[in-house]
């Protein structure tokens, strides 16, 4: 039974509890499932809780579109979807059962797929938010060509709520797989990522790839013949299907540290001066550490490495989770807030000290 | 026409003193980068919306991108307004010169910085052309999936600006999905980072946010592109149709199969005959619409698929299904549809081509609408889709030497775009809206979004200098042309439902 037929429309009460915010300047903090409560900055403001407003809005699976309010529980869209034979391209992290869509859309978040078939932002058409004011906004549609308009809804993902309360989301989606192999190869990361170069530069049917620390994980999803070709060329032994599902659901046991980071670098990078636990995602392009160094250190070596680090778990009061601005940037990420969010009451701070 | 700006209803900006803003940029660009006289710069009076023609104050053709940078500087301090450009191909007369501005031609920022085939970017400078990316990177085996139709003349620059798509979207994406960084400079003359070399950068994702921003929001002076591996094979079906109803439910059966072809693309009778008569493309030119379909990946998986297509064809009425026998004849397939436009310029002194997006479900309903308004307004339309996303190109003939058709072109063309948003679609697939445009913007968004977009450009360009007029309309503009135009308390096309 889909909890997601409790359908309910509370962006009348939402907009109401938003307006009277900003008349008094008083923060809030928007809460869906409240499954990533430990991501981003730690912050104080009156709990709006969007959990509520749920529920599938139009489903049609010949556009390859669903629009669903931002409460709906992420479980229930995706059971939804794969009766239709369908799923989301960028494989949502589902962090917890409570995980909704909208958590998804403004942590910007994305599985193991997101190197293959792209970002969370790529697959959203179009969002209604709440901005600072309380007033209803619009941006995009549901249709997958469509330049009316600044592309304010992808700017929605990762936002992390700063611009607007989302309400309704319209996802492109993306018909599953005919075909799915799993591999693994009994290699270290370097040797891991010499391979794994060269593979991206060949067509192949990839939907995975991960260095575990002790072996390489390989994916292929597609076609039934372009995937077993892959498998026969690849070579390795049968890996454990298991693997994509711990990934995605956050648990394997690195990713379940206490004190996480995550390092978003160009797959070809090096970094050879952090000692710690790896776990290398995204054929490399996405790195998970588990190490005591300071914070300025992995911050470094990021930046070294032409990419930033997270402090995604275990940020304490005062910690900054994400990586600085440049002056410049970070004035006209204060001035795009203000554009969209006044009186400054949607989410502030979560992402960033001062805005 | 709206290629004359209104003060009523655009920005106006104070009158500038000529003299002091041609030392001011003449200190900045290099002996030959300043065009002020009206015969050096008449080429730059329109884009490829080639009906709507205005000259700029003055031409700044900079080399290098710290000289763009001190021409916006400039131009910010002594409050002119400035339009870029990048080869000028647009159709919406997003680079229709602004009374009185400068307009900024990236056109000399033209080449290829690097391409790595590891990290599989490339770093370019605007002006470079589409097509050039691609040329450049396949001796990796490698290309950039966006292709417009105009690829062999547009600039990357633009493509950005614009969003671009091209007949391959529907599998590759739009631009927005195959860049990674960008330098741009804003209005006040400061050089922005946005993105990387990861596949995510911190804060916002202004990339998103500037891509398809049509100039408004800063100046693009370098792109990093992502590239792709090029697939093994490809192979292209045709399909005909006796009637275009059938074509369009062929197109929904597709995608519902779960089938993603590489493009799918239609033309009705009207458009594929002036094609096949322009490239001998070998169009059944007795059909009244053609599909054609590609698909690409492995060798055996395509063939599996296409058997499928050309079944789901069959079933929909399709009097004949023709597979591409060999690449010469895939390619000749698609030489017919690239060429659809220059093809009409056969067929009628001028056209009009149009951009919007619909659900592919309406498919049949919106082409049995534009027909009825294509004969109401008296003028033919010849119509070419990018039938896979929605995106449909009306092209209405007309002939501009004919008193008063220019205009009926305008005013039907309009129509056809409030059709599409009364179905659920857009005004613009990937046109941009530019000044073609500035009126439906008002039919497609409410004043509190018509805001929200003003007071997003203002956190980049608090002056409103860079492109006024352009893309986002007055709330003037819109109390003018209100939302839908209600005649006579009829709402149009209310036999369609709505969304």
């Amino acid at each position: 039974m889909l909890t997601s037929t409790v359908s309910e429309d509370l962006g009348a009460a939402l907009a109401d509890r938003v307006r009277d915010a900003a008349a008094r300047k008083a923060p809030l903090k928007i809460v869906g499932g409240n499954t990533k409560a430990f991501y981003g900055r730690r912050t104080q403001g009156q709990t709006l809780d969007v959990s509520g407003h749920r529920g599938i809005i139009a489903y049609e699976p010949s556009e390859l579109v669903i629009t669903t309010r931002a409460g709906t529980p992420l479980a229930d869209i995706e059971l939804l979807l794969a009766e239709h034979g369908q799923r989301l391209a960028f494989e949502p992290l589902a962090i917890g059962e409570a995980s909704t869509i909208g958590g998804v859309v403004a942590s910007g978040l994305a599985g193991s797929r997101r190197a293959f078939a792209g970002a969370v932002r790529d697959c959203i058409l179009g969002v209604t938010v709440l901005d600072g004011c309380g007033r209803r906004l619009r941006f995009g549609g549901t249709v997958f060509k469509n330049v009316a308009g600044f592309d304010a809804f992808r700017l929605m993902a990762g936002a992390m709520g700063r611009l607007g309360v989302l309400l309704d989301i319209s996802l492109r989606l993306t018909p599953a797989p005919r075909a799915a192999r799993f591999l693994a190869f009994e290699i270290d990361w370097a040797q891991a990522q010499t391979r794994l170069t060269a593979l991206l530069r060949r067509a192949l049917p990839l939907s995975g790839a991960v260095h575990d620390g002790e072996r390489l994980h390989l994916r292929l999803e597609g076609g039934q013949t372009a995937v077993a070709e892959a498998a026969a060329d690849l070579g390795g032994d049968a890996g454990p299907p298991g693997v994509w599902e711990d990934l995605r659901h956050m648990r394997h046991d690195l990713l379940a540290a206490p004190r996480l980071w995550r390092l978003s670098v160009p797959h070809t990078s090096a970094i050879d001066r952090l000692e710690g636990r790896w776990l290398m995602n995204w054929a490399g392009a996405e790195r998970w550490l588990v190490c005591d160094a300071p914070a300025d250190q992995i911050r470094t070596a990021a930046r070294e490495a032409a990419g930033h680090a997270t402090l995604f778990r275990g940020a304490l009061d005062g910690d900054e989770v994400f990586e600085p601005l440049e002056p410049d940037l970070m004035a006209l990420h204060q001035r795009l807030a203000a554009a969209l969010d006044p009186a400054g009451v949607l989410n502030p701070g979560r992402m960033y000290e001062g805005l | 026409m709206l290629d004359r700006f209104d003060p009523k209803l655009d920005p106006t900006f104070a009158e500038t003193n000529r003299a002091r803003l041609i030392a001011r940029l003449k200190a900045v660009l290099p002996a030959d980068g300043l065009l002020a006289t009206a015969e050096a710069m008449r080429v730059y009076e329109s884009d490829g919306l080639a009906a709507y023609r205005g000259l700029p104050g003055l031409v700044a053709l900079p080399r290098t991108a710290e000289e763009a940078r001190l021409t916006l500087a400039a131009c910010h301090e002594l409050d002119v307004p400035l339009v870029a450009r990048g080869a000028g191909t647009g159709l919406s007369g997003g680079a229709l010169p602004f009374p009185g501005c400068v307009l900024l031609s990236l056109s000399r920022l033209n080449h290829i910085l690097s391409i790595d085939p590891y990290a599989r970017t490339a770093r370019v400078q605007p002006g470079v052309f589409n097509l050039a990316i691609s040329e450049a990177a396949a001796p990796h085996d490698l290309f950039y999936a966006p292709d417009p139709s105009s690829q062999v003349a547009c600039s990357i620059g633009g493509n950005v600006a614009e969003n671009a798509g091209g007949v391959h979207c529907l599998k590759y994406g739009l631009t927005v999905h195959n860049i990674t960084a960008l330098e741009v400079m804003t209005m006040d003359g400061r050089r922005l980072q946005i993105g990387g070399q990861a596949l995510d950068s911190p804060g916002f994702d202004l990339m998103a946010l500037m891509t398809g921003s049509e100039g408004l929001l800063g100046v693009i002076t370098e792109v990093t592109v992502r590239l792709l591996p090029r697939p093994i094979h490809a192979r292209a079906l045709l399909a005909a149709f006796a009637e275009v109803r059938c074509g369009g439910e062929a197109v929904a059966a597709i995608i519902g199969a779960g089938i993603i072809p590489a493009g799918l693309e239609m033309m009705d009778h009207l458009a594929l005959v002036a094609a096949e008569t322009y490239a001998h493309a070998g169009y059944p030119t007795d059909a009244q619409a053609i599909l054609l379909c590609e698909l690409d990946g492995s060798e055996a998986d395509i063939a599996a698929e296409l058997e499928s297509v050309a079944e789901i064809c069959r079933s929909a009425g399709a009097t004949e299904v023709r597979l591409a026998r060999d690449e010469a004849e895939r390619l000749r397939f698609w030489a017919g549809r690239k060429g659809a436009f220059p093809a009409m310029g056969r067929i009628a002194p001028d056209y009009y081509c149009i951009d919007g997006t619909i659900p592919r479900r309406r498919l049949p309903d919106v082409l049995e609408a534009i027909g009825g308004l294509s004969a109401s307004h008296g003028l033919p339309v010849a119509n070419v889709f990018h039938a896979g996303d929605g995106n449909l190109h009306p092209l209405i003939l007309y002939d501009a030497h004919k008193p008063g058709e220019m205009d009926r072109a305008e005013v039907l063309g309009g129509a056809i775009l409030e059709l599409c948003v009364a179905v659920g679609g857009t005004i613009t697939g990937e046109h941009g809206v530019g000044r073609e445009k500035i009126n439906q913007m008002c039919a497609q968004f409410s004043t509190d979004e018509i805001e929200a977009f003003a007071a997003i450009k203002s956190a980049f360009d608090d002056k409103g200098l860079l492109n006024p007029g352009k893309a986002v309309p007055t709330l003037a503009r819109c109390a003018e042309f209100g939302a839908m135009h209600v005649h006579k308390g009829a709402v149009p096309f209310a036999h369609l439902d709505r969304l």
